[in-house]
């Protein structure tokens, strides 16, 4: 099945989320869609698969003109989508969800398991998906629930499969074994898009790569011709350097040291089981793990945020286990939240109002009870300025900034005090290269300046390229540890051991 | 998103947020009057009756020196306990309690300007307002501190207290300290004059009500919005009600920016009671505070929990309120129906995008898809 789309715009308002895009999907073929996060990825991958109607242009299916009149209509037509967060009932088995909302039955309408198990089985059979029908979803790991998402789009007999940021979740095992997946979708005829904004993957999977940048295709071309560098200067539109410059490691004395901590999740569960770890100053420490395995829990328990239940923190020689988030940030501490969105921002609050979120209660933004607004706001368009945060005002609503821009306020505001001690979970997650790049300059200013960092990323790529020392955390323990300036850093066995190999 | 596509969006939402503050508000408000004569047409009563009676709306509430006196009586509690609600939302607290601080605040001010009543005014008024903010703070702060420590929801508690205080107050106006000497029957002691919040037109005409309470209102405005936009705790409230998980990863304290929201809350309800007990009433009865703690909800509701929004709100309520009463002597309308649209108003706002429907007018279109 070809499907072609035709001069496809669509505006939101006055906001022009696609323009004139022409796409072509040949079966048998893996078209990669590259773009940062808000260029119209999924705009357009909505309009496909019918959820939104283009404002105008067309859409073909083998050269006849088709309308969807919703994502029915696209499914019936062979468009399968698999979204970036899964859409599958944790307590239902994979056959169960499979089935859900075109379940087979019988008389009285009984429901036909078994039919739905035999074609599970079938499928998974077909394309070397390795799926057990009647296992339940919530105790299958990511990878495999992917698979059945999959399965899911396959089982409602697509042609054409859209995957929308598929890689994000798994760990990099993972991600070869659902490139084998992906080529075997391929050699038995089916078309699939693959959206990232990753260039390593986008390289290797694809066989013809298209970049979309505000909303309009800026480039395509053969993966065996275009470089990395090349795709990230379409991307973003100007050139990208990605040697993070640093200055030769040269770690000083233990700032932080962390010894037999356990941390307990809110239901009792064990998140962090008895860890000790030290960071210098001076040194970026990188946790890499899959997510889930206690890293959350070691952030918020460093931060002041989620109670010890035993072991003990020190702080430059002071016992800092049980005080306070406040107190930790007036010793010098800096914490960048995991989750920008939820834990790093007020989305309704002003970029000035933001930036002393943390800071607002003290000189030189208080006097007495009250808050120097002057004060504040000048500051934050200073600091603005520094960080590279792109705003119209200091005044505009955070929420209204792009994700990269959100970031950098947040990494702004903690980087910009008198730090000698930051936290950072996911720093860079869901942005684009430019900021990445960016975000990680800032980071490696820290350190050169003799601040100790701790960074915590579920990208293994990221670990690997601002880390001093690499720790692999696996059901909330160390298990292993790397260092570039000893050995040369092997991707694939950290891979193994963040699946749990050392463990 | 280009340049040009940011200062599109900038604009936009401004306009969002005139559409939000006046037109949402300005249109329900019309909506409600309309609903409100079909209701009166619905109940048999004439076209020529329903138009008579909104003419005597608008000549009740602003048609004369009397008038304009009475909705500013009205409007002075209802903006009071209402500055003290939109703090609580603010801060993310749906204080259901006002009534009860209400409640609270006015007696203690009763028995505090009782106690106070041979002192010069200087020291009693000040001194009984005092007592009624500080108990209102209290009694609200129960609830509040049951929040931040056990969990228990604040919408729970307040309604509870609420019950309390009306069978509190009974009890209280039968007690020897508090009951007027020589009455079987639950009624305060008289507040002395010293204590009282003066009238301030009686020398134009003695029956002119305003009192001195309009301007500790107008004072409390000009507080709640320094406290709000200007002060650190303000800071903390805003921060805690828009993103509580933001505010405590930022180092906030959650349990100390509940209590204080609640004590705040309820010193400013506690204001309202005392607004009327001294201003008003010269004495606390069973049932004084009159349903001011509910209507007060409405007005933080519909004045967007700003101050200055909610004094308008007041202002408006307190129009319908005295109105309402020129309504029934002229018109024979029921007095309900104020209540009728009072209520209507607060549906149409809660529902801005029935408003949006009903009047497609002054409102920018929404993007298709």
């Amino acid at each position: 099945m070809r499907v072609e789309l035709k001069n496809i715009t669509k505006r939101f308002g006055p906001v022009i989320a696609n323009k004139g895009v022409n796409l072509t999907i040949e079966p048998g073929e893996v078209l990669g869609l590259l773009g940062e996060n808000g260029a119209g990825k999924s705009t357009l991958m909505n309009v496909l698969c019918g959820l939104y109607d283009p404002t105008e242009g067309e859409i073909f299916i083998d050269d006849k003109p088709v309308v969807f009149d919703g994502p029915g209509d696209a499914i019936r037509a062979g468009i399968g989508m698999v979204h970036q967060h899964f859409m599958l009932v944790p307590v239902f088995s994979v056959a169960e969800n499979v089935v859900l909302g075109v379940e087979p039955t019988g008389a009285l309408d009984h429901l036909d398991l078994a039919t739905a198990r035999a074609e599970v089985e079938r499928l998974s059979e077909d394309y070397g998906l390795a799926v057990d029908p009647d296992a339940i979803i919530e105790t299958l790991p990511v990878g495999v629930q992917q698979r059945v998402e999959i399965i899911k789009v396959l089982f409602r007999s697509a042609d054409v499969l859209i995957l929308d940021e598929p890689t994000a979740v798994l760990t990099p095992q993972e991600v070869d074994e659902f490139f084998q997946i992906v080529r075997s979708l391929c050699e038995a005829g089916k078309a699939i898009v693959f959206i990232t904004h990753k260039l390593n993957e986008i390289l290797e999977i694809s066989d013809r790569i298209s970049v979309i940048r505000r909303g309009e295709i800026v480039g395509s071309g053969d993966p065996k011709e275009l470089t990395r560098p090349e795709l990230a200067e379409m991307m973003v539109g100007h050139p990208v350097d990605f040697d993070v410059a640093r200055a030769p490691y040269a770690p000083r004395e233990v700032i932080l040291d962390v010894a037999d901590l356990t941390v307990l999740r809110d239901h009792g569960a064990v998140a962090i089981d008895n860890l000790s770890l030290k960071v210098r100053s001076g040194e970026i420490v990188g946790i890499a793990g899959v997510q889930g395995n206690g890293q959350s829990a070691l952030i918020e328990a460093l931060a002041g945020l989620r109670r010890v239940a035993s072991g003990r923190v020190t702080f430059d020689g002071t016992d800092i286990t049980h005080i306070s988030p406040r107190a930790r940030h007036r010793m010098g501490i800096a914490h960048v939240p995991e989750d920008r969105q939820r834990a790093g921002l007020i989305g309704n609050f002003t970029v000035a109002e933001n930036m002393v979120l943390d800071t607002y209660y003290g000189p030189p933004f208080a006097k007495g009870a009250s808050i120097d607004w002057g004060r504040v706001h000048a500051d934050a368009a200073r600091v603005a300025e520094e960080y590279d945060v792109r705003t119209p005002s200091v005044f505009a609503a955070a929420a209204h900034l792009s994700g990269g821009n959100q970031q950098k306020l947040v990494v702004a505001r903690e980087l910009s005090r008198d730090t000698r001690f930051v936290i950072a979970g996911q720093p860079t997650r869901g942005l684009d290269v430019g900021s990445i790049a960016f975000i990680h300059a800032q980071l490696m200013a820290a350190r050169d300046e003799g601040d100790g960092l701790l960074i915590v990323s579920s990208e293994l790529d990221e670990i690997m390229a601002v880390s001093d020392r690499i720790l692999v955390m696996f059901k909330g323990r160390i298990v292993a540890e790397y260092a570039p300036h000893i050995a040369p850093l092997d991707k694939g066995e950290i891979g193994l051991v963040m699946a749990g190999a050392a463990a | 998103m280009n340049a040009m596509d940011k200062a599109t969006q900038w604009r936009l939402l401004g306009r969002t947020q005139v559409e939000d503050l006046v037109i949402v508000p300005l249109f329900a408000f019309v909506a409600a009057l309309f609903l409100g004569a079909l209701v009166m047409a619905a109940t048999g009563v004439d076209l020529a009756v329903i138009g008579q009676s909104y003419v005597a709306l608008v000549k009740g509430s602003v048609g004369s020196l009397n008038a304009v006196s009475e909705t500013l009586t009205a409007a002075a509690p209802l903006v009071l306990a209402g500055l003290g609600l939109a703090l609580g939302f603010r801060a993310g607290l749906f204080n259901i309690g006002a009534e009860g601080q209400v409640v609270m605040g006015g007696l203690a001010a009763v028995v505090a300007g009782v106690a106070l009543g041979d002192f010069p005014a200087i020291v009693a008024l000040p001194g009984a307002l005092l007592a009624g903010a500080l108990t209102g703070a209290f009694y609200a702060g129960i609830a509040g501190w049951l929040r931040a420590v056990t969990g228990a929801h604040e919408v729970i508690s307040t309604i509870m207290l609420n019950l309390i205080s009306y069978r509190l107050l009974d009890y209280l106006l039968r007690t020897p300290l508090i009951q007027k000497e020589g009455r079987a029957d639950p009624i305060s002691k008289s507040v002395p004059d010293a204590a009282e919040l003066p009238r301030l037109l009686t020398f134009i005409d003695a029956n002119l009500r305003v009192h001195a309470g309009i301007f500790l209102t107008l004072a409390m405005v000009a507080v709640a919005y320094w406290l709000l936009f200007r002060s650190k705790l303000g800071f903390e409230f805003r921060a805690a009600g828009e993103n509580a998980v933001a505010a405590r990863f930022a180092g906030m304290n959650a349990s100390l920016t509940i209590i204080l929201a609640m004590a705040i809350a309820g010193a400013l309800a506690g204001l309202a009671g005392a607004n009327q007990t001294l201003g008003v009433l010269d004495r606390a009865t069973p049932g004084f505070s009159a349903g001011i703690g509910f209507d007060a909800i409405a007005v933080a509701l519909m004045g967007r929990s700003h101050p200055v929004g909610v004094l308008l709100a007041g202002l408006l309520f307190g129009a319908l309120e005295a109105g309402g009463r020129q309504m029934q002597v002229d018109a024979g309308v029921s007095i309900d129906l104020i209540a009728i649209i009072q209520s209507l108003i607060i549906v149409f706002i809660a529902a801005p995008l029935l408003v949006k429907a009903l009047f497609p007018w002054g409102f920018r279109r929404e993007g298709s898809g």
